[in-house]
């Protein structure tokens, strides 16, 4: 049979704010434990929660990126669990009444087409604390120092059709969520989660099939994984004429696969309700315009930019704009330079590849920063430099043997010679000292001279130390050659 | 309302508390008389009435996103049960 | 001494009649003496008393003194105390030292009070007779075989008693003003939101809401200058002008309309207490009072959504006393749901439990609707009845009770006979409207209270009301036999 996948994912995007979503505690990573848990984190008895205002805000940021209905009356939930990293015995959530009703974004799929998710609604909440397995004697250690940050839920409507998608759609709410500077998108730290939503239905048939959540994937490529994996599993119960349950389940990177959680004693029931020690969350016209008129330029308005005023391909365009800091580095080196297209090669070229062989350093932390790089892609440009000159410039960068262009240029002896007498000369001296192979030159047939030429430039190179403009020498030396065959 | 057995063991579970056999006898019971006082509600007609959850029309208000709670750790963990290394102690937990 | 008011305190601290230190030594003796009977204090802090009333006395020597500087005081053991034990009168508190200061606790140690320690109550504030309490029934002052009502029991019975001059409650459903009422004293119930609700540990979050009780009408005045503050630390803090309650309490009351809900007169009602209270209202008509009959068509209802929105509230409220980073923990569990089931179930007294189990029933799947949402549109049609009547009287009066002190033990048998002491004072608190309760009368003797309702934010005028009223009469200095 043809199976039709789907699937939605809930992503859950930690928010970038210095303090909590209800108390004053540092939301910073990486504290000894419990040294970031205040009362109220700790869920003291006679503690209170007060709202976040840039919490709020970020909230609100996201939705008119998405271009969602804001909720103007928003009201915050108690969704009721007993679990030790959630202290008060309840999660502060929104259930009825998000911030963020229906929005909508678009991804590239590998056809190049695009394709439009809708996105439910997204929702205010708070994180829980963190569970920790190791050195405590078979006992489990609680450090609530991430109680309490918030993170705002992004449930998307189940529009999503394979693993791919899923994979283009997170990196996308990411360079969303990036762009604006409300998440730092660090998913090694577990900035931005996420939840997959997966079933099989048969091509066709309406309605869904049984489906399976694969709890926090972290990853891009592992959501690409999971969900590859939960699909090739659901498939062969199916085939099998098998049925799937209903649960939750863990991807398990090393194995490949996903394994079901340990089935909960008691069914949920989360017994939601308002909360009542917060009050409902009104925001009007011109609080929702403040926030619109700080909003930057996002990455499909930017791509769009790249395309319409640079010349950029779809391709390009789309690579260079996906994240944030990506974009930026690429605009300030193309800015300095005054050539997108050359930046772009050399961003997506010589950098990337630099990058990548390097492992782990994002392009924010390059040893070759966009300036520097900008002013290479300069002296390439007015012929300064060659460009292998300039991939030895940037090696040198790269390598930290030194950070001034212009210096390394010089103490690098690159600086080429374009200065007509001084390329004739050695032109002449190369000719001078090859009669031999100026003479098979001469006599050979004219549709083989081309390659010939090579040895006399790669000579004239040589001798120039590199420095010599390419173009020069082959323009001066043509002249030359054709001379002595006229002659 | 007359609850079931089953009714008061699935909310006490629900709300984790540990109930005796006998316990549940008399909690059932107990729990059907106030759920019959709750009952007289729906005498009320209540059609087209906005539920109010909280008795002033206030709104939320918002507190500016600032750093104020230092570490008080050693402090908040004089009372707890069982701590070590920072981390508060539970039994092993499974996922 | 003990019989004096905390406003003559003042007076006679201001005029050196006796020393902080003296008076508080005082009050600290007489609750050595007496409370082992009445049982009215859960933990007595005598030394931090002693420490305080003696920086009190050297700040006044200064010249540094303000009104509040050195008089005595208690709380109610719901309020968290830095490094103090609040036990909210529970077994699963029984070892919690808060770490930090309630909002009302810093408002009374900035003004320059002296706490004598903290007082009794039901466990959780669930109950209307203190017979809850982990540390033992409160004995009401006026007869030791009956309740002193609840859950401020503790707070109502020891300014009662005289073992303090006034004392810190909390009302989520009649638990400031139906003590005081069977105690004879005089407890004021502020608008929600007045009072801020940091470190007042929570029972019903949209009902709760902390005041004064003391003798006279005056001194809750006094105290309520104190306790009414906006904290941002609370949402439901409702930002106002500071007020000063005291200054509206001698302006004259002709011409006030009282209303009188002919629900409140029903056969609910003791008919000695109602003539009790008709007494007590012809004395206002004495003052140039008119008197209104009014309806309040809605009240039968009260109960009923309580008994919804209070055990929905604290089922999850309590929810964070699982055994891990405070409060009682079982022995030896086996496992996670172990340690959550046990110390839940040997932490909490039956009545606390019933509540939990009330409200996790009516939030379950299915059952939000027929309960919660309904309960909440009920108190949509009782506030609408407040609001209505409030646009023809300035101020409505009743009953506090359906009877004097019972007996203990008499309703513990049964938890809705205990449920039905509370029907005229719950319909406020589902409607956030401020109320109080003063002695007006009694019915073999034992006190009885009569309710004023004030509307929104009028406190001001329901003390005014009340102090002339205590000007007319002196219900309110009687005292029980011994005192």
């Amino acid at each position: 049979m043809e199976w039709e996948v789907v699937i939605g994912l809930e992503i859950h995007a930690q928010l970038a704010t210095k303090s909590k979503i209800f108390s004053g505690s540092s939301t910073a990573f990486g504290a000894e434990p419990n040294t970031q848990a205040s009362a109220v984190d700790l869920g003291l008895p006679g503690v209170l929660p007060v709202f976040n205002e840039e919490a709020l805000r970020m909230a609100v940021k996201f939705g008119l990126a998405i271009d969602a209905h804001i909720g103007k009356r928003s009201v915050f939930d108690r969704k009721n669990y007993f679990y030790p990293d959630l202290p008060k015995g309840y999660q502060i959530t929104q259930l009825h009444e998000p911030i963020v009703g229906l929005g909508h974004v678009d991804i590239v799929l590998d056809d190049g087409s695009t394709k439009r998710i809708n996105i439910t609604r997204a929702h205010l909440e708070e994180d829980a604390g963190k569970s920790l397995h190791e050195d405590f004697q078979g006992m489990t250690g609680i450090d609530l120092n991430r109680a309490g940050t918030p993170l705002l839920e992004i449930v998307s409507e189940p529009e999503i059709r394979s693993a791919k998608e899923a994979a283009a759609y997170f990196r996308k709410i990411h360079g969303i969520m990036t762009y604006l500077g409300i998440c730092d998108g660090d998913l090694s730290q577990g900035s931005m989660r996420c939840d997959c939503n997966v079933s099989l239905r048969p091509k066709g048939q309406e309605k869904f099939g049984t489906r399976t959540e694969i709890k926090n994937v972290n990853s891009f490529k592992f959501v690409e994984k999971a969900i590859e994996a939960e699909i090739a599993r659901q498939m062969d119960i199916l085939e099998d004429g098998g049925r799937i349950i209903q649960e939750t389940r863990l991807y398990d990177a090393n194995k490949d696969e996903t394994r079901s959680m340990r089935s909960k004693e008691v069914a949920n029931d989360y017994r939601y309700f308002p909360d009542p020690d917060l009050l409902p969350v009104v925001i009007d016209d011109s609080y929702i315009d403040a926030v619109r008129n700080t909003l930057p330029e996002l990455p499909d308005q930017k791509k769009q930019r790249f395309m319409d005023e640079q010349g950029l391909s779809a391709y390009d365009a789309t690579v260079l704009s996906a994240t944030r800091p990506m974009a930026d580095y690429f605009e300030s080196a193309a800015k300095i330079c005054g050539d997108f297209k050359l930046a772009a090669n050399w961003v997506m070229g010589e950098l990337s590849a630099a990058l990548n062989k390097s492992g782990e350093l994002g392009i924010e932390n390059s040893p070759v920063n966009a300036t520097q790089l900008g002013q290479i892609l300069l002296r390439i440009k007015d012929n300064t430099i060659s460009a292998g000159g300039a991939k030895k410039v940037f090696q040198a960068i790269w390598d930290g043997e030194g950070s001034d262009v212009d210096g390394l240029i010089d103490s690098l002896g690159l600086k080429q010679v374009s200065d007509t007498s001084a390329i004739e000369a050695i032109v002449d001296d190369i000719l001078n000292k090859n009669t031999a192979q100026v003479e098979q030159y001469v006599n050979a047939e004219p549709d083989k001279r081309g390659k010939m030429t090579g040895f006399f430039v790669g000579q004239i190179m040589k001798a120039s130390k590199g420095t010599a403009n390419p173009a020069v020498v082959n323009e001066i030396l043509k002249s030359k050659l054709d001379a002595k065959i006229g002659g | 309302m007359a609850l079931e057995r089953s009714d008061v063991e699935n909310i006490a579970g629900l709300a984790r508390l540990a109930v005796s056999d006998e316990a549940i006898t008399q909690y059932q019971a107990e729990l059907s008389k106030i759920l019959d006082l709750v009952a007289q509600m729906n005498a009320a007609d209540t059609d087209n009435i906005e539920p109010l959850a909280h008795p002033t029309d206030a709104v939320q208000r918002l507190r500016a996103d600032m750093v104020t709670e230092g570490n008080q750790r050693e402090k908040f963990q004089t009372v707890a049960p069982a701590t070590e290394a920072g981390c508060y102690l539970v039994p092993k937990v499974i996922e | 001494m003990h019989n004096k008011t905390i406003a003559q305190i003042a007076k006679d601290l201001e005029n050196k009649v006796y020393s902080s230190v003296e008076i508080t030594q005082h009050f600290l003796k007489r609750i050595e003496e007496q409370d082992k009977t009445l049982n009215s204090f859960i933990t007595v802090t005598a030394e931090n008393a002693l420490q305080e009333a003696k920086n009190a006395d050297n700040l006044r020597a200064k010249g540094e003194a303000s009104v509040w500087t050195g008089i005595p005081m208690a709380h109610k053991d719901i309020f968290c105390t830095d490094g103090v034990l609040t036990s909210c009168g529970s077994k699963m508190l029984s070892n919690f030292v808060a770490p930090y200061d309630a909002t009302v606790v810093s408002n009374f140690k900035q003004a320059g009070a002296v706490s004598l320690g903290k007082t009794n109550m039901d466990e959780f504030a669930m109950g209307s007779s203190n017979e809850t309490s982990y540390f033992g029934a409160v004995k009401n002052p006026w007869d030791t075989s009956r309740v002193p009502g609840g859950s401020s029991g503790g707070s109502a019975a020891a300014v009662a008693g005289r073992l303090t001059p006034g004392a810190t409650a909390s009302d989520t459903g009649g638990s400031i003003r139906q003590p005081a009422a069977l105690c004879g004293v005089t407890g004021l119930k502020p608008t929600y939101g007045l009072v801020s609700r940091w470190g007042m540990i929570a029972y019903a979050s949209s009902l709760d809401q902390g005041g004064p009780i003391a003798q006279t009408a005056e001194d809750c005045a006094m105290m309520l200058n104190v306790m009414a503050s906006f904290d941002t630390k609370d949402s439901t803090s409702i930002e106002r002008p500071k007020q000063d309650y005291t200054a509206s309490l001698n302006n004259s009351i002709a011409g006030k309309t009282i209303g009188l809900p002919k629900e409140y007169f029903s056969k609910d009602l003791d008919p000695a207490m109602a003539a009790a209270v008709r007494a007590a209202v012809s004395e206002f008509e004495k003052m140039g009072c008119k008197v209104k009959e009014i309806s309040l068509p809605n009240t039968h209802l009260a109960i009923p959504a309580y008994y919804v929105v209070a055990p929905a509230e604290c089922s999850a409220n309590l929810s964070r006393m699982d055994g891990v980073r405070f409060g009682h923990r079982c022995e030896n569990p086996k496992d996670l749901e172990d340690l959550y089931k046990r110390s839940r179930a040997e932490g909490f007294g039956k009545e606390v439990q019933r509540r939990i189990m009330v409200g996790a029933y009516a939030l379950s799947a299915g059952f939000y609707d027929a309960y919660y949402v309904k309960a909440q549109k009920i108190r949509r049609l009782i506030k609408n009845d407040f609001v209505a009547a409030f646009k023809d009287v300035d101020i409505i009066m009743g009953p506090v009770t359906p009877s004097p002190a019972f007996k203990i033990g008499e309703n513990t048998s049964d938890p809705i006979a205990m449920y039905l002491e509370d029907i005229f004072t719950i319909a406020l608190n589902l409607a956030g409207l401020p109320g109080m309760s003063v002695p007006a009368g009694m019915v073999n003797g034992l006190p009885v209270g009569l309710q004023l309702i004030g509307n929104y934010w009028d406190e001001a005028q329901m003390l005014n009301i009340a102090h002339q009223f205590q000007l007319a009469t002196d219900w309110h200095k009687q005292a029980p036999a011994g005192v």
